[in-house]
């Protein structure tokens, strides 16, 4: 587009003119990045951090050389294949030929275009959304993106992250910025204390339910309240992950103490006297008192129960003992459940499953690992259900062996595969059958979304653990 | 692919689905491609849906129904939700829709049809639900989409509504420009703005 075409305002614009009060933490961080408002457009806003992975680059960086650009900021983007990697024996070629392509294709990618890249087998590789985290490099207050939605994971950092799409991609590379309009806000609080077994997967699955999958859409999530401020790292990582499954464009946390605990001492964690100037400014990163939100929400942990879905969107999910509801509204209620094999009114609880899914870039934490574990401790895994247990990153690998939980978990019959995406779109070979009933920590129920046929019951790790040791849907609180 | 837009005048292919997600759209076996060729993605639009497990065609889904056709999808509300994947708008554009219509689209997927020249049109719910009932009752229903007026009608009833899209990005659409030229030109504002701010 040529700059005639297109006027630009003064930049960056008062934030939600007409509306007094303080501002939000979205407004704050949204609005220190933009670099110029379009007239009658988006905005241009200045990203912080690139992420990028195989399957939603390799157009990106294929409109890069037909352009004839470079990267702008390449010190800026991370690169790392997750989704194609296989789960086991990573040190050999790949033996899918078209996934193998597009691994290298990043790699490639990456070196041609100067980009810090991480592949398979390198310590530091695992899926994006649990690396950035722990290698610090998703800081407080930074503008993230990725082409994938699941991007908003990195709002529990205390920043604004949001998935992309691939012309979105090529947009970063070229420009280190992406023209978006920008997001309402709406703030979740969540008061009270979580019972036992109840977790913040359960959280997110309780939320998607009352709000349905396309609640959010529009909006940027603030989550508040005693809850959420009590969740570890990993707990509000698992939150922010699913905002996304709400609809909304990213989900986020403003930075608490708890935050910079985890942060400090991390690879990319600023150091000496730039920590100290970071602290004090993530510090300042938080809704003012008066802050305006264009919708705000208030729930009761007294009402959230370890969840299941028993559908095919994320926002059918009921308590583990409820019935299925008798009639659901909308045009797909009926062909999810003939998709599922259930009925309107069943109950789950005893429910045969055939395979467990422990992992991805909601549940494949070091929690999340020590959850599954503290339920089939001294347990025996049951023998029909096929089990695959996903670390999220080698980093989490290493950590389950120095805390020892791999003996527990290989007394009990299970095995530690290799990091990656896995069973949670099923990109690699980790497929679950037509037809079988699965219990998933992953993010999406959708129709085949983790092989054709399969089914898909999400859940949280301590749900899918007891599950996995007796055989059938089992609710957790009962082997605790 | 960068396809100047006006007006479009065509029959409809009914979907009254909601959240039909990004993985129906195109499931994620068929994301491994390094290159996007459209007709590929095209091929394989509602790939499950579209073909039995035996490969067969599914002759129930309305993509293998020769009563409809055209240019225009017609689909429930909350379309595109789930994954951010581009390539279930080169799905779209591959198999031959330049309009998508529905009373409610998901954000990311909303942003991809339009950076590959779908135009998605947000309508209201009524509107949605008669315009199913005009291509039930005669699915030779013709839909006038007018984006230098914003406005989309029901050639069957006369119904007529605007809808939003910002002039930005409208301009975009007519012309057959897209937003990197633009982002690429500014690059000294972007600068600006570093030298401006402290960069995390």
């Amino acid at each position: 587009m040529n700059k005639k075409d297109v006027k630009v305002v003064s930049t960056p614009l008062p934030h939600r003119e007409g509306q007094g009060g303080g501002s939000t933490l979205f407004d704050k961080i949204w609005d220190k990045h933009v670099v110029q408002k379009v007239e009658d457009g988006p905005t241009q806003l200045y990203i912080d951090r690139l992420y990028c992975h195989e399957v939603t680059s390799p157009q990106a960086f294929d409109g890069m050389r037909a352009r004839g650009l470079k990267c702008f900021r390449p010190e800026k983007i991370f690169c790392m294949p997750d989704h194609n990697t296989p789960t086991h024996d990573q040190d050999k070629p790949i033996e899918d030929p078209v996934s193998k392509a597009q691994v290298d294709a990043l790699e490639r990618n990456a070196k041609e275009f100067g980009l810090t890249h991480y592949g398979m087998m390198s310590k530091d590789n695992g899926i994006i959304h649990v690396v950035g985290p722990e290698k610090g490099l998703s800081l407080p207050g930074m503008t993230i993106v990725c082409g994938d939605s699941h991007t908003s994971t990195h709002g529990a950092m205390g920043a604004v992250a949001f998935g992309i799409g691939t012309s979105e991609v090529e947009m970063v590379l070229a420009s280190q910025c992406i023209l978006q309009q920008k997001p309402k806000s709406m703030r979740i609080t969540i008061n009270g204390q979580l019972g036992r077994g109840v977790t913040a997967k359960d959280v997110a699955l309780y939320l998607m339910a009352q709000l349905t999958t396309s609640g959010a859409t529009g909006y940027f999530v603030e989550y508040a309240g005693d809850v959420v401020r009590n969740l570890s790292m990993e707990g509000r990582l698992t939150l922010c992950n699913l905002s996304i499954e709400m609809g909304a464009r990213g989900g986020f946390i403003a930075p608490d103490e708890t935050t910079i605990d985890y942060i400090k001492g991390r690879e990319y964690a600023p150091k000496g006297d730039e920590w100290d100037k970071a602290v004090a400014y993530w510090k300042t990163l938080k809704s003012d008192d008066d802050a305006v939100f264009d919708k705000e929400l208030v729930f009761n942990a007294a009402d959230i129960e370890p969840r299941i879905t028993y559908g095919t969107n994320p926002g059918m999910g009921i308590g583990i003992a409820s019935p299925i509801p008798s009639e659901g509204v909308g045009l797909g209620f009926q062909k999810a459940l003939d998709y599922m094999g259930f009925k309107p009114g069943q109950r789950l609880l005893g429910t045969k499953v055939d395979y467990v899914f422990l992992g991805a870039c909601t549940n494949g934490r070091i929690e999340d690992f020590r959850a599954f574990a503290s339920i089939v401790k001294d347990r025996q895994k049951a023998s029909d259900v096929v089990a695959w247990l996903v670390p999220g990153s080698w980093a989490v690998d290493r950590q389950i062996r120095e805390e020892g939980l791999d003996k527990v978990l290989e007394a009990a019959g299970f095995q530690i595969r290799q990091p990656g995406c896995s069973a949670c779109l099923a990109m690699n070979d980790d497929k679950i059958p037509a037809g079988k009933l699965a219990v998933s920590t992953s993010n999406r129920n959708f129709e085949g979304r983790q092989g054709p046929g399969a089914r898909t019951i999400l859940a949280s790790p301590m749900v899918a653990a007891a599950a996995a040791v007796t055989g059938v849907i089992t609710d957790p609180r009962e082997l605790l | 692919m960068k396809q100047k837009f006006n007006i479009i005048t065509s029959t409809c292919v009914p979907l009254p689905l909601e959240n039909v997600d990004t993985d129906q759209i195109i499931p994620a076996r068929f994301l491994k491609a390094t290159t996007r060729e459209e007709s590929f993605f095209g091929d394989n639009l509602f790939r499950d849906w579209r073909y039995n497990a035996d490969g067969s065609l599914n002759k129930n889904f309305v993509l293998n129904d020769p009563i409809y056709s055209g240019c225009i999808l017609v689909a429930g509300k909350n379309f595109g939700s789930g994954s951010s994947r581009e390539h279930a708008a080169w799905a779209i554009a591959g198999y031959g829709f330049r309009v998508v219509i529905s009373s409610f689209f998901a954000d990311i997927h909303k942003n991809n049809e339009l950076n590959n020249f779908v135009l998605p049109v947000v309508v209201p719910e009524p509107f949605l639900q008669e315009l199913f009932d005009s291509i039930k009752a005669n699915p030779g229903t013709e839909v006038e989409v007018d984006l230098p007026k914003q406005t989309v009608t029901n050639k069957a009833t006369g119904h007529s509504e605007h809808f939003d899209i910002n002039g930005y990005k409208k301009h975009c659409l007519m012309n057959g420009l897209d937003d990197i030229d633009f982002l690429v030109q500014n690059q000294n504002k972007t600068e600006d703005w570093e030298h401006g701010n402290k960069v995390c």
